[in-house]
């Protein structure tokens, strides 16, 4: 039966599917709280353990009559999403305790809304893709706005789902003028595609957009920092990591597949709209008094060092790509992990940079911890930020784009003054009030920890990572691994 | 291809004509003598009284949300249905997981939404 071999191999999001259905009906017959986080967990470390195992032995190949694919980039998506789902669930349930917003409701969307990631990260055909898509937006949408007598979580929800709604038209657009240009939705025939009509390129140019408003790229980044700031804060890490993971993966996929002969205008396209991204995310992160805030221009950020790797469109730079959203997914969920922490101790209005006077002495551990994702976000070696904008920028630096790279850089090293900014808070101002810290949950500091220390793996032993990913792409991208 | 679409074209004339007719007919010999009843607007039978925007209890949203469950289904199942020789044994079971995942959400909803079912949350509006 081929339809049992398909299934085989993609695993991961039926055990998530089935996971999710389950959470659901355990949630509507009122299972306790706990229970339904241990069940969420049960199923998402199983599907955790398959995507591991994917990852590194899953042959490439395309499933269920070409309409995904397996193996290569597509396990490596489906790896980092249920690996960031897994920890954001750990995080938010302590989180939705401390804030004393418990709804169980959370679980099942989050399931569904990983279901709706891996689908997109293992697309092979623009119909697929959608789907993803749009299975993932709308539990994200329902997401942002859990709390729901929190006025600025329903206000952040609405505007995502407004905007949302409207990015996806173009999204849908664009498929159709590529439908009616190339003849087919499957990746690899619109591939094979090499005659330029105006049809064409305006299903490429939709289809840019739809994804960079999803991935929050200057200019289509204007919700991001609402609703970021808005969103639970657990939340908003799995937003700014998971969704960006499946989304640049599925992007990646696109880009390598669908549209080799518009390469040079993606090239360009993609450069210019990094210089935007960098430049704008890191000079009005400066001002951002609310970490929570500026940690969500500083994801903006990231995106315009992403879209470096991909505007170089060698495999090179999809290697580094790759690479980065690993170490991004990292540091980032520990870094709001973190921030929810402290957050969930106080009350929402928390997150003024003032009133983290101190706090690195109150909890040594999580004071530490912080201080690490922030370094490795701001890229100082030897975390796994460091090796990830090395690596991309190198990419860049190979296929001759000198002048995206040193913007690229200045950009970067400016962002260091608001990561340590943060840092001078924690650790060198006295607080004004005296601050009350619990302490940490065993299971939400391991975790924090246990990313922390994979951070460190990575920046320190990069190359076994980057040889697998490496070998996705004909093996081209270890020309400059270190 | 007007050659190919004429029946259809004489089929929508000949309706449209038709329509003017039978409504210019029943105007022409119909008797008509108009009350106060007659000339109201149409309510369902219910007096027209105070304002068209009233506040509906939430648990009508909530019927509209399964209809529109159920109205997707049958859009699903309705080709199935009808090409069910053709398609096979994959496509059931297909279809099965489809309904069985529709079912878990119809009763998810029931199970939530129970309480605004009963007539006296209804009324309190």
């Amino acid at each position: 039966m081929e339809i049992l071999n398909d299934l085989l191999n993609y695993l991961p999001a039926a055990i998530v599917a089935v996971g999710g259905l389950v959470v659901m009906m355990m949630d509507g017959y009122k299972a306790k709280s706990r229970l339904i986080y241990q069940t969420t967990m049960f199923f998402l470390a199983g599907a955790l353990v398959i995507a591991t195992y994917d990852l590194l032995y899953q042959e490439v190949g395309t499933l269920f009559s070409d309409m995904a694919a397996s193996g290569s980039t597509a396990a490596f998506g489906t790896f980092i999403v249920v690996f960031g789902t897994f920890f954001t669930v750990i995080l938010t349930h302590d989180y939705l305790i401390g804030v004393k917003h418990n709804y169980p409701q959370v679980y099942p969307l989050l399931m569904f809304c990983t279901v709706g990631m891996i689908v997109l990260a293992t697309a092979n055909d623009l119909v697929t893709v959608f789907i993803g898509l749009e299975t993932m937006s709308i539990s994200l949408y329902a997401l942002a706005g859990i709390i729901r007598d929190k006025q600025l979580g329903v206000e952040s929800a609405l505007k995502y789902f407004i905007l949302g709604a409207f990015s996806t038209g173009f999204f849908l657009y664009g498929i159709a003028l590529l439908y009616g240009a190339t003849g087919s939705t499957n990746l690899s025939e619109i591939g094979a595609y090499t005659d330029g009509s105006m049809i064409y390129w305006g299903g490429v140019s939709m289809l840019l957009v739809a994804f960079f408003f999803k991935i929050s790229a200057v200019p289509f980044h204007m919700w991001t920092p609402d609703v970021y700031t808005g969103s639970p804060t657990t939340i908003t890490a799995y937003m700014s990591t998971a969704s960006k993971t499946a989304a640049i993966v599925a992007l990646v996929l696109i880009l390598e597949r669908a549209l080799p002969y518009a390469a040079d205008q993606i090239t360009s396209t993609m450069a210019i709209i990094a210089i935007m991204t960098m430049v704008l995310g890191n000079t009005v992160a400066m001002v951002q008094d609310n970490v929570k805030r500026m940690l969500a221009y500083s994801s903006i950020a990231h995106v315009g060092y992403l879209l470096v790797g991909l505007a170089a469109g060698t495999d090179l730079g999809f290697t580094a790509v790759l690479y980065y959203l690993l170490a991004y997914s990292l540091m980032n969920i520990g870094a709001f992990g973190v921030v929810a922490y402290y957050e969930k101790n106080h009350d929402v209005h928390f997150n003024n940079i003032e009133s983290y006077a101190g706090l690195g002495y109150k909890q040594p551990l999580m004071g530490i911890l912080l201080s690490v994702f922030l370094l490795s976000l701001a890229g100082i070696p030897p975390l796994a930020g460091f090796i990830g904008k090395y690596l991309v920028f190198a990419a860049a630096v190979e296929a001759g784009l000198i002048n995206l790279v040193i913007i690229g850089v200045l950009a970067s090293a400016a962002s260091a003054y608001f990561y340590l900014r943060v840092m001078v808070y924690l650790y060198f101002k006295e607080s004004k009030e005296p601050v009350k810290l619990m302490k940490p949950l065993r299971v939400y500091s391991f975790s924090l920890v246990v990313l922390a220390v994979l951070t460190l793996y990575f920046g320190i032993l990069p190359a076994g990572i980057t040889e697998l990913i490496a070998s996705y792409f004909s093996g081209n991208g270890l020309a400059i691994v270190p | 291809m007007f050659e190919e679409f004429f029946p259809i074209f004489v089929l929508i004339g000949i309706s449209v004509f038709l329509a003017f007719v039978l409504m210019l007919i029943s105007w022409l010999l119909g008797p008509s003598r108009p009350n106060a009843p007659k000339l109201r607007p149409y309510e369902s039978g219910m007096d027209p009284i105070g304002d068209a925007k009233e506040r509906y209890s939430i648990s009508f949203y909530m019927v509209a949300m399964e209809f529109i469950v159920f109205d997707l289904e049958i859009v699903f199942i309705y080709p199935w249905a009808v090409r069910y020789q053709e398609l096979g044994f994959g496509t059931f079971w297909a279809v099965m997981v489809f309904l069985t995942i529709l079912t878990l959400g119809l009763f998810y909803t029931l199970k939530k939404e129970s309480k605004n079912f009963s007539i006296s949350k209804a009324k309190q509006v």
